[in-house]
């Protein structure tokens, strides 16, 4: 529970505990002059879930798009493999013509899995995020909670070993979003990946993580990271325990610091 | 004069007012017991346009019967039967089934003046979204296609192609290619951000992001570009037809005729029979983009 600074200088490789995504003194400076990020050095290991929690606009996202090669850093450098990379963005973006089978085979499409395999991993999926029964429905016919598994499902074909969450339940309701942050963690647990992800709620990054980082507002930096000791799995009272209690609040304490 | 001289309890509007009523209380009061619920709806949604089409055409009686010109004699307007009477060949000479072959006609030009306008336009539409140097080359000539005045173009048109059924589609195509072109194009171009960076993730190419991307989101605008375009489409059928008086004798030809020979029963069933046909366009892409949309696309 230390605020410090990890530097990881191994390359990424898929050993236990060595590093799949690694920050590298990344910095980004947008044409238009706005500086996001500056100086952000953390990595993520194999079995790890990182979250980083900061306000809205300080520069989350933009750690995902250029981990996932949708953007690159202005300096430094993102060391991932970006052959296979899960990518939840905050908004379920899902292709409203297709029902909820054809959404889930979307990337296995893409990257052309052979018929059988593809129809396996997708019954696989959609049984793991709850959605057996739903196959034929449309997006529209959806919840904002079930859209979300769609979009969690259809990256889980492709098992990959780093998935990214941008906000991914930031739009649902507390509920849904406790259990979906339940439901994530089991899928964490049982399929092995390393998960970053980004929010802004204390409490779901205390609940979900094995490491938080705390960013600043523009240019975002890390200002703290903590480990989080409790073990897996996590039961939903653990959010009431005094310990998720203390660390929350100092979580909260280095927030507004960084934001006053 | 006969339309504001009209008693408020006079039959069509005692029809209308008795139409809007039973519409309203159908959906906030009790329910008549007797009539099912598909009845009923049926009835609310064709009462009220029913109810018009019925005071329309007692309005046309009472003016076709009464109202005189200042010679005192009867206007040219004839009745709405002598209208129905000419569909099946005129009192006045002209020969049965003139009007359908005319309709036939008139059917076929727009239909493959459409037909090629749809071709040309999605193709067209796709190369701009595909590349910005086709949009910026060609657009400014689509807006071109869309502004000039269609009735000065079709005389040159004549002139250099004549005035058989290729001259008469090719005003069809001109006029029905501009709403083909825009509305293509800007569902292509609907396809949000975020459904791109998906592709972008899993390396889709250019021909992927086209078939399962752009193409599939742009389905709605673009049968609202091919609906728009079938009434275009057959309103340049009959611009041609009317301009070329040589040539096949399609629904245009025929109303240049009638027009010229003061027979007004015959012109209107003309006209009439060309808006039907322009309707039955309408709906058919009507229908085809619900069946191909509805399922999943709410109207935004």
């Amino acid at each position: 529970m230390t605020a410090d600074a990890t530097t990881g200088a191994a390359v990424p490789s898929g050993r236990p505990g060595s590093p799949v995504l690694q920050f590298d003194q990344v910095g980004k400076i947008f044409p238009d002059g706005t500086e996001a990020l500056r100086d952000v050095s953390f990595t993520v290991d194999k079995g790890q879930f990182v979250t980083v929690v900061g306000p809205s606009g300080c520069g989350k996202s933009t750690l995902l798009r250029l981990a996932s090669g949708l953007d690159e850093p202005t300096s430094g450098r993102c060391v991932v493999d970006r052959s296979n990379i899960g990518y939840v963005f905050q908004d379920a973006t899902l292709l409203p013509w297709r029902t909820v089978r054809h959404n889930i085979e979307l990337f296995a499409e893409l990257h052309e899995m052979p018929k059988p395999d593809m129809e396996r991993a997708v019954t696989g999926a959609i049984e793991l995020v709850g959605l057996s029964g739903f196959e034929q429905h449309y997006p529209a016919q959806l919840s904002g909670g079930m859209r979300m598994r769609v979009s969690l499902a259809r990256s889980l074909v492709m098992e990959p070993p780093v998935f990214l969450f941008d906000e991914p339940f930031g739009a649902l309701d507390e509920i849904t979003r406790e259990r979906l942050n339940e439901e994530t963690l089991a899928l964490f647990r049982r399929e092995g990946f390393a998960g970053l992800f980004i929010t802004h709620s204390i409490m779901e990054a205390v609940f979900m993580s094995t490491r938080v980082h705390v960013m600043s507002g523009r240019p975002g930096t890390i200002v703290a990271s903590y480990d989080v000791p409790f073990d897996y799995p996590r039961h939903p009272e653990l959010r009431f325990d005094p310990t998720f209690a203390e660390l929350s609040g100092e979580i909260n304490h280095a927030l507004r610091g960084a934001h006053t | 004069m006969t339309a504001t001289g009209l008693p408020p309890d006079s039959p069509d509007t005692r029809a209308a007012g008795r139409g809007l009523a039973g519409a309203g209380t159908g959906s906030t009061l009790s329910v008549p017991r007797e009539s099912p619920p598909a009845v009923r709806s049926l009835l609310t949604r064709l009462g009220p346009p029913l109810a018009v089409f019925v005071g329309f055409i007692i309005l046309w009686y009472l003016y076709a019967r009464f109202v005189l010109d200042e010679n005192g004699r009867k206007t040219a307007l004839p009745y709405p039967h002598d209208v129905v009477s000419s569909f099946f060949g005129g009192a006045d000479g002209s020969q049965p089934g003139q009007l359908l072959s005319a309709l036939w006609l008139t059917f076929l030009v727009s239909l493959i003046g459409l037909v090629i306008a749809i071709v040309l336009g999605v193709t067209f539409a796709v190369l701009m979204s595909q590349a910005k140097w086709v949009e910026t080359s060609f657009y400014p000539y689509a807006i071109l296609l869309q502004t000039v005045p269609i009735l000065a173009l079709v005389p040159l048109i004549g002139l250099l192609f004549g005035f058989g059924f290729s001259a008469r589609i090719l005003v069809c195509v001109i006029i029905a290619l501009f709403p083909i072109i825009t509305n293509t194009l800007f569902g292509l171009k609907s396809a949000e951000k975020s459904q791109h960076e998906l592709f972008t993730l899993h390396g889709a190419g250019t021909w992927t992001r086209l078939t399962k991307l752009q193409l599939p989101a742009s389905l709605p605008a673009m049968f609202t570009g091919f609906q728009i375009s079938a009434g275009l489409s057959v309103i340049g059928a009959i611009v041609g037809g009317f301009f070329f008086g040589r040539g096949p004798k399609d629904l245009g030809n025929r109303i240049l005729l009638y027009s010229s020979r003061l027979r007004p029963g015959e012109l209107i069933a003309a006209v009439i029979l060309s808006a039907l046909l322009g309707i039955v366009f309408f709906q058919f892409f009507g229908w085809a983009r619900n069946r191909l949309t509805s399922s999943w696309y709410q109207g935004r």
